[in-house]
């Protein structure tokens, strides 16, 4: 009775009502509470839009439900179906690169009548991992040469073909959770080795037969700052942004980079520089740690799941959801380039909280349709 | 139960193997997360402070206030140069996005010219503070404004913005006496202090506008504000106002200035009028003048061509920059100097005929009297101005002593305190004539430099203060157009000579020569007796200066030469001449007859000393409440 606090909430968590909800406590409390977070920093990094916070709280919600519902579809069904899904998903992909409606160049999104558009490369970010865990599910582990081949090929013809639109971002999002995948599976430490070697050296030969243009171009795009009014002028707002921030941060609503409309994408892609802005240090140390809770929870699910189905999608979810906010925060704090990627579950957007939350639907749907232990 | 399986799994290995690579990619992700702390405790802990200046530099904007010009008064407190606003059309080209598109888009709404786009491409390359905005075109018409207000809102970062302007309310009279302020140009912009012209449009480019710059301008104020990246102001953080310019106060009677100016009639010529007690300029007419607000607005090419080629050079600072032959109105100077150098006396007498020779078969130096004036002496002959004497008196002075004691007066230097740009006439000497020809100085130089011809050529402020220093008897006063800066007299520099006494031999020699030219007017021999009847008395010389040389056998026909070749008439003349109040200097260029200026003087004097001037002046009049 005289129980403390962790003890009773660890009694909360374990409570068999969760399980029967098909519900991880450990992570949906951990998703609210950083979804929570994410709205207050949207608010401000909005400019004080109410409408928009709203806006971004019914998906968060859409999201939340999407989770809940894939949480009750058991893993044998999802496995069942994941080959179909990914055919299904592929063949919207190449649908895209003809029928696609887009923005600024890039042409992402498909258009369905009276219901609205959405992008089929955020759903191959979901799907990937799920086909590579299947095509694995019912083959002897570590993977021979031959299945690795199949695998990547898999993995590849999709990311080129999002590559195409152009989304680099997703298509790197989706290429590394297939894969992880591919990793978690246990792909020989040679052929890891051996991609790690001849990739600069790949690398190096690319350079060569590169145009001056060609390779005037890479440059710019691995180091932005040569050009600071172009697409520099991002990475040195969002770096002074975070570096003024100090440790303390300038408080709430108080941060002249964001407020003052110096940091451009400041409620979707930059949203981290108005957190660190704002809140400094600690409230970005605060944002990791909730990440890290929620990452170290999904690995955990990993290891512990059923089958290897189960285990090498938990694991390449988990680790894809890592991938993202380490592309983010890394390319806002400009250590590395500039591509497309969101904030997860925190920048303001669309279909991504809605796939993000559905994987973490998936997690608890595997981490709650285990038999019982014998 | 899955289809497919063929083999034995080993699922144990297979989970083992799994786990152990989650916890691989679990060290994994810990060592990123350990590199993105790092960098953010790079970001915000070491560099916190670079970071932070360069957000505040970002949001904080200096926007510099400049001052308005200080105004110019005339002596009686009457603004002779106002400041005005007008409105410009100005641009912060950080917020347009695209210039061109600006450009076509403006071009429906209102006129501007490519140069004052050019002027405003420039200005915008030069060094600037970003998000400052830029005068693409001033002096907007109340037709213009209206129709930019109607569509400004289309446009982000165009503003049609007020700002305080030069104004010269009376005009052509008052050009070359005033001067003009004109547009900072980029030549300008080199020299000048840019922290305090910063946001100024003008800048004093002739006369009290560029000699009193430093006094008029004043200093910029700034406003520290808070702006967004678009370069909205969102609130001011720190501001400090502008110091205005300083008030000029000039000797300078604008009543007297117009009246001046009008009274030469269709002539070009200038008229200077000095306070003999002061040394200050009453007047400083150069006719034609022109009217100065052209300048600031920014003068079109048509209308500045027309102005630089108009025959009457318009434009020419004639007080301040035009050379003549003093003529006749040398002769009281020549005569003191006769004096001085015992070659000549009150009481010698001469015999005056037509001409003067120097050798008996040389050439013939004609008196302007055919015939001649007879047996004369000095007294008369400045009231009758007997060529002939001052022939024979030069001859016999030789041009050093001339030199030296016309010196004295002011010949043959710049005199003014307070002008730029003056001319120094020429006062010949021998070593001036080597340098200058090679050759040695004849006697016939020196002849003609008895009757003010010849080599000579002075200004016409020179002959003003020369005519100011006999007017006090010797007191020499340096020409001056200030008389207070914000209230307080102005400490002239000492290295300029702002007053001197000049000494005779014999003191009283001043007063006789005073008296003499008296006699020029009261006299019936007198060559102004035109003057006579006034309740003051007027001290005066006459003067008629060649245009070109008349061969020894010519006459000076004035209804056969062109306008242009008539001589100029000149007058010397102060009053009242026991005590002058006014000494004035006038000439008619190509007047004829010395009538003109001498018949002008008088009215000034009427209008100065006994306040007659027409009624038509009266809106010059400022009443003494004021």
């Amino acid at each position: 009775m005289n129980k403390g606090f962790y003890a009773q909430l660890r009694d909360f968590s374990n409570a068999k009502f969760w399980r029967d909800l098909h519900i991880d406590f450990f992570l949906i409390a951990s998703l609210m509470l950083l979804t929570g977070g994410g709205l207050i920093i949207l608010y401000s990094a909005s400019g004080q839009d109410a409408a928009m916070v709203e806006r971004q709280a019914v998906r968060l919600s859409l999201g939340f439900a999407s989770c809940l519902f894939l949480a009750q579809v058991p893993p044998k069904f999802l496995r069942r179906l994941s080959p179909l899904l990914y055919l299904g998903v592929f063949s919207l992909l190449v649908m895209v690169l003809f029928f696609g409606v887009g923005a600024k160049g890039a042409q992402r999104w498909l258009e369905i009548p009276g219901v609205g558009r959405f992008q089929p490369s955020e759903l191959m970010k979901v799907v990937m991992p799920m086909a590579v865990a299947w095509y694995f599910s019912n083959r002897h582990l570590p993977p021979k040469f031959k299945h690795i081949s199949v695998v990547l090929i898999m993995v590849m013809v999709p990311v080129l073909v999002i590559a195409k639109q152009p989304d680099l971002g997703t298509s790197l999002l989706v290429g590394v959770s297939g894969i992880f995948a591919l990793f978690l599976a246990g792909l020989g430490w040679r052929y890891i080795l051996g991609a790690a070697l001849s990739a600069p050296a790949a690398g190096f030969l690319l350079w060569q037969v590169m145009h001056t243009y060609q390779k005037q171009r890479v440059l710019t795009f691995l180091n932005p700052e040569s050009d600071p009014l172009g697409s520099g002028w991002n990475i040195i707002q969002s770096k002074t942004a975070i570096g003024s921030g100090g440790i303390e941060g300038k408080g709430f609503l108080s941060g002249t980079q964001a407020q003052l409309e110096f940091l451009p994408e400041s409620h979707t892609d930059f949203i981290i520089a108005v957190l660190a802005e704002e809140f400094g240090m600690f409230g970005c140390l605060l944002l990791l740690t909730g990440y890290l809770l929620i990452i170290a929870r999904g690995l955990y699910i990993a290891a512990f799941a059923e089958d290897n189905y189960a285990r090498l999608l938990a694991g390449s979810l988990t680790l894809t959801f890592f991938v993202y906010i380490f592309v983010n925060i890394g390319m806002v704090s400009g250590i590395l380039p500039v591509v497309g990627v969101p904030l997860p579950l925190v920048s303001y957007g669309g279909t991504s909280i809605i796939t993000i939350m559905a994987t973490f639907g998936i997690l608890m749907s595997i981490h709650t349709h285990k038999r019982a232990r014998k | 139960m899955d289809a497919g399986q063929k083999y034995f799994r080993n699922y144990k290995l297979e989970q083992s193997l799994t786990q152990r690579r989650i916890v691989f990619a679990a060290i994994f992700v810990l060592i990123l997360i350990a590199v993105l702390i790092g960098r953010l405790f790079y970001l915000q802990v070491i560099e916190f402070e670079r970071y932070q200046t360069k957000a505040d530099q970002n949001r904080l904007k200096l926007v510099t206030e400049p001052p308005s010009r200080g105004l110019i008064y005339d002596r009686h407190g009457l603004v002779l140069a106002d400041n005005r606003p007008i409105h410009s059309l100005t641009i912060v080209p950080e917020r347009v996005d695209d210039m061109a598109d600006l450009r076509g888009e403006l071009a429906d709404v209102i006129d501007i010219s490519d140069e004052e786009w050019d002027d405003f491409n420039q200005r915008r390359k030069a060094y600037r503070r970003p998000y400052q905005s830029i005068t693409l075109k001033s002096h907007l018409s109340d037709k213009a404004w209206a129709k930019l207000s109607v569509d400004l809102y289309k446009w982000e970062g165009v503003q049609v913005e007020a700002q305080l302007t030069r104004y010269y309310p009376y005009g052509e009279a008052f050009a070359h006496a005033i001067g003009y302020v004109g547009r900072i140009n980029t030549k300008d912009l080199e020299k000048l202090d840019k922290q305090r012209y910063q946001g100024s449009l003008f800048l004093g480019k002739s006369g009290i506008e560029k000699f009193y710059e430093e006094e008029l301008h004043g200093y910029p104020g700034f406003s520290k504000v808070e702006v967004s990246a678009r370069g909205r102001i969102m609130s001011e953080v720190e501001r400090q106002n502008p110091v205005p310019g300083k008030a000029i106060q000039l000797h300078l009677d604008a009543r007297l200035q117009q009246y001046a100016y009008d009274l030469l009639g269709d002539y070009t010529g200038t008229v200077i009028a000095m306070d003999p007690k002061t040394g200050g300029i009453l007047a400083f007419v150069s006719k034609p003048g022109f009217d100065a607000n052209l300048f600031v607005r920014g003068i079109s090419v048509k209308d500045y061509s027309a102005l630089r080629d108009s025959p009457k050079l318009p434009l020419f600072n004639r007080a301040l920059r035009g050379g003549y032959p003093p003529a006749s109105t040398i002769k009281p100077f020549m005569a003191l100097a006769g004096l001085e150098n015992k070659l000549s006396s009150w009481t010698e007498r001469y015999y005056a005929s037509g001409s003067y020779q120097i050798n008996p078969d040389g050439r013939r130096y004609r008196d302007w009297k055919k015939g001649g004036h007879g047996w004369i002496n000095l007294e008369h002959s400045i009231i009758e101005s007997v060529d002939t004497y001052y022939y024979q008196l030069a001859h016999k002075m030789g041009i050093t002593p001339i030199h030296d004691f016309l010196a004295e007066f002011g010949f043959g230097e710049k005199n003014i305190l307070d002008l730029y740009g003056e001319n120094g006439g020429l006062l010949p000497s021998n070593q001036w004539k080597k340098a200058k020809y090679g050759e040695p100085w004849y006697p016939g130089d020196s002849v003609n430099v008895g009757i003010g011809q010849g080599f000579m050529v002075a200004t016409p402020l020179q002959i003003a203060t020369a005519t100011t220093a006999l007017a006090n008897r010797g007191q020499w006063l340096a020409p001056r157009m200030g008389k207070t800066v914000s209230g307080e007299l102005i400490d002239w520099p000492e290295n300029r000579v702002i007053s001197k006494k000049i000494d005779l031999r014999r003191e009283s020699d001043w007063q006789r020569m005073v008296n003499a030219m008296k006699k020029v007017i009261t006299d019936d021999q007198g060559t102004a007796r035109r003057l006579q009847g006034t309740s003051y008395d007027i001290a005066g010389k006459t003067g008629t200066g060649q245009v070109f040389s008349l061969q020894d056998d010519e006459e000076y026909e004035a209804d056969k030469l062109a306008k242009k070749l008539h001589d100029h008439a000149l007058f010397i003349g102060f009053a009242p001449s026991k005590k002058p109040d006014i000494a004035v200097f006038a000439i008619f260029e190509n007047g004829g007859t010395s009538s003109k200026p001498a018949d002008l003087s008088k009215k000034l004097f009427d209008a100065y000393i006994l306040g007659k001037y027409p009624r038509k002046y009266n809106h010059l009049k400022v009443s003494a409440d004021e």
